[in-house]
């Protein structure tokens, strides 16, 4: 995953709270290879009519090719589904501002370079009334966690780790790797003063 | 004398590999449990061609998908697909798997500890958010997304920065037909959905300290409900009593250490939480969901909120709720009509489970359709062995095999568009348990009540004469 520092997109609204992950991305749609792209599942049942026509007053329906979503609090609660973040990702989403974000969401968003930005509450309302009928540019600098709608200069905030994490787009994996020896000197450590944490069936 | 310590800070301590300069640590991961869900982590592993790092301590268990009816042939081809899928991944790195026929399969957070892998003091981690059940043995547990499941199969743990600790204290005896999931939607209401985020809550007090490990496994099971990603309770006699005996659970000389060092799993006296919620547990009246969030809960003798009465930021969100509900402001709850019933799910599908909801349904007709489908195929026999089954079957419910089933419906048990149903599960979200469905989140005793009477009803005029 490559880390970013900068990025300019167009903005676009989704004034509700608490948009939880199974409708992010509804269950049906999870045994899809994500090889396939999840973007077109994205808030696919809120988007959508019952006959899978997109609804034309639905907000992210209005504005082609956003990538900055500005959504209400309790963005991502629910299930620790990373297909949710696929599907934004997928969509070309590469930052969600809003007040607050449910926790293993916002750090699967950090996991696929996705950046969940937090901003207080009544500068979430203000950025969604403005941005009605007004599609907008947005600039976005994690050095400096400002972002620029317009002429409005908005900070937000989000973890220091996570901030580092996205612009150097770190992998896990590769860093963890880096602690090999530490770990194991754990486990032997571990394994002589709770050797019962080893799961052993009985016969 | 060393500064008191939360049960949160002995935990996190013992397993902490090491701490960055960021303040985020590395933590070992004693069990890891993976579903069908985990495609996505495998496939990240197989694109670095990784090897698990400890596969005895990893654990596959089908549930999501797991057909509830006909499972010896899986009509949906996608189904199909992800159950071999996860028999392909177990296999090719040899874990241990709970297959569709193994007599222990059930779900992920149900077999867990039945089988004695989840224990006091250990970090269980699962890519389900609904992990937090496993903190009711005073364990560390915490669902994780994809990558984050890829890191623990390629690493054996998991980076994580520490979470604030909070305790929910709750005191006195329960009313009768009161539950620990009538707790859990009692502090949820009152707190909101992201009341407890970026915390770890600790339940406390003598309510808990009473509640079964079932009770306290429901309670911990919905914290991710009210925005925790952890919730515990710390061990003690009746987490002990529980585990030994169970198959994997220690045993001899290694049992005998394993409680001294779980006795000591316990918030030292004056240790200091970020936040103290206390309730009293004479407040907590059977509660039901009314809308399409877990907070949106109400007292069964309550009526429908009026959104113009509610703050700006409820209010929108209520009318919607009401909306999608098809329910009206000031409408009471009790005597709202339902169209079925389900039992089951990681929140309330265990044995004490079934049997709360058979001693109301026993001798009585429902007056709707409705499936049960039991925790894990171990719950499912047991229940069989103690005639529940017949209560059920003899009430006109179906009783299945046992999987997440209806809880989300990725296996095709599914509640169509419209249709309103009363159901022992723990989210409400629109559409969770099929397109346009209705979900009322309520205890399995409240469920059973819905059943017999066809209407969201007060489970405790029912229990008159009858030990719950
Ligand atoms: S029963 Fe429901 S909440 Fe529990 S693991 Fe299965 S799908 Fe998730």
């Amino acid at each position: 995953m490559a880390g970013w520092r900068r990025h300019e997109g167009q903005a676009v609204r989704l004034p509700l709270a608490n948009v939880d992950t199974d409708q992010l991305i509804p269950a049906r749609f999870m045994s899809v290879p994500r090889a396939e792209g999840y973007g077109r599942y994205l808030l696919h049942d809120l988007r959508r009519d019952e006959s899978g026509v997109m609804r034309r007053d639905f907000p992210l329906n209005t504005v082609d090719q956003a990538s900055v979503l500005v959504a209400g609090a309790n963005f991502g609660s629910g299930s620790s589904r990373e297909a949710a973040v696929y599907a934004l990702v997928d969509a070309g989403f590469r930052v969600v501002f809003a007040p607050s974000f449910g926790d293993i969401f916002a750090s699967n968003a950090v996991n696929n370079g996705l950046l969940p930005a937090r901003i207080d509450a009544d500068t979430s309302d203000a950025l969604a009334e403005m941005l009605v009928g007004f599609p907008c540019k947005v600039q976005i600098d994690l050095g400096t966690c400002r972002a620029t709608f317009g002429n409005h200069d908005v900070p937000f905030t989000l973890d220091e780790n996570w901030r580092i994490k996205l612009m150097n787009g770190w992998d896990d994996i590769d860093l963890t790797q880096q602690h090999a020896m530490a770990i194991d000197a754990f486990r032997e450590r571990y394994a002589e003063t709770s050797p019962w944490t080893v799961p052993r069936k009985r016969s | 004398m060393s500064q008191p310590r939360t049960l949160l800070d002995k935990l996190w301590r013992a397993h902490e590999v090491l701490q960055r300069e960021d303040g985020v640590s590395l933590l070992w991961v004693d069990r890891h449990l993976v579903h069908e869900g985990s495609h996505h982590a495998f496939a990240k592993l197989a694109s670095r061609g990784a090897a698990v790092a400890v596969p005895e301590q990893t654990f596959a268990v089908v549930d999501h998908y797991a057909p509830t009816r006909g499972r010896g042939r899986i009509a949906d081809p996608q189904i199909a697909r992800m159950i071999d899928t996860l028999r392909q991944n177990a296999g090719r790195h040899d874990l241990r798997l709970f297959d569709l026929d193994d007599p222990s399969q059930g779900i992920v957070h149900v077999v867990g500890p039945e089988q004695g892998l989840t224990l006091p003091g250990l970090l269980i981690n699962c890519g389900d958010s609904h992990t937090s059940t496993h903190g009711a043995f005073g364990a560390l547990a915490f669902g994780i997304g994809a990558t984050e499941v890829a890191h623990v199969l390629a690493t054996q743990t998991v980076w994580q920065k520490k979470p604030k600790a909070m305790r929910i204290s709750v005191e006195g005896p329960l009313g009768p037909g009161v539950t620990a999931k009538d707790i859990a939607l009692n502090w949820i209401a009152r707190l909101g959905t992201g009341g407890a985020q970026g915390h770890a809550v600790e339940y406390a007090g003598s309510t808990i300290q009473d509640l079964s490990m079932e009770g306290r496994m429901t309670l911990c099971n919905l914290s991710i409900e009210g925005g925790a990603r952890f919730g515990m309770v710390a061990p003690d006699e009746t987490t002990f009593a529980y585990i030994k005996g169970r198959p994997y659970a220690p045993d001899g000389p290694a049992w005998t250490a394993a409680v001294e060092e779980w006795r000591s799993l316990v918030s030292d006296a004056g240790a200091a939480f970020d936040r103290e919620v206390v309730i009293n547990a004479a407040d907590i009246a059977p509660t039901v969901t009314w809308g399409t969030s877990p907070e949106q809960a109400l007292p069964i003798d309550a009526a429908l909120p009026d959104p113009a009465a509610l703050t700006p930021a409820k209010a929108e969100a209520a009318a919607a709720a009401l909306d999608y509900m098809g329910l009206a402001a000031g409408q009471h709850l009790a005597g709202t009509p339902v169209d079925q019933v389900f039992i089951g799910s990681c929140t309330n599908g265990r044995i004490e489970d079934l049997r709360a909801a058979a001693a109301v349904l026993s001798g009585r007709r429902a007056k709707v359709p409705g499936l049960v489908s039991p925790g894990s195929q171990r719950v499912k026999a047991q229940a069989e062995e103690e005639g529940l089954d017949r209560v059920f079957t003899e009430a006109g419910l179906e009783w299945a095999a046992s999987g997440c089933s209806m809880c989300v419906g990725m296996n095709g048990d599914l509640v169509e568009s419209g249709k309103r149903c009363a159901s022992s599960t723990n989210r409400n979200f629109r559409g969770r348990q099929g397109r346009g469905a209705r979900t009322h989140l309520m205890s399995p005793a409240m469920v059973a009540a819905a059943a017999v009477t066809g209407t969201i009803a007060d489970v405790r005029p029912l229990l008159a004469g009858r030990t719950p």
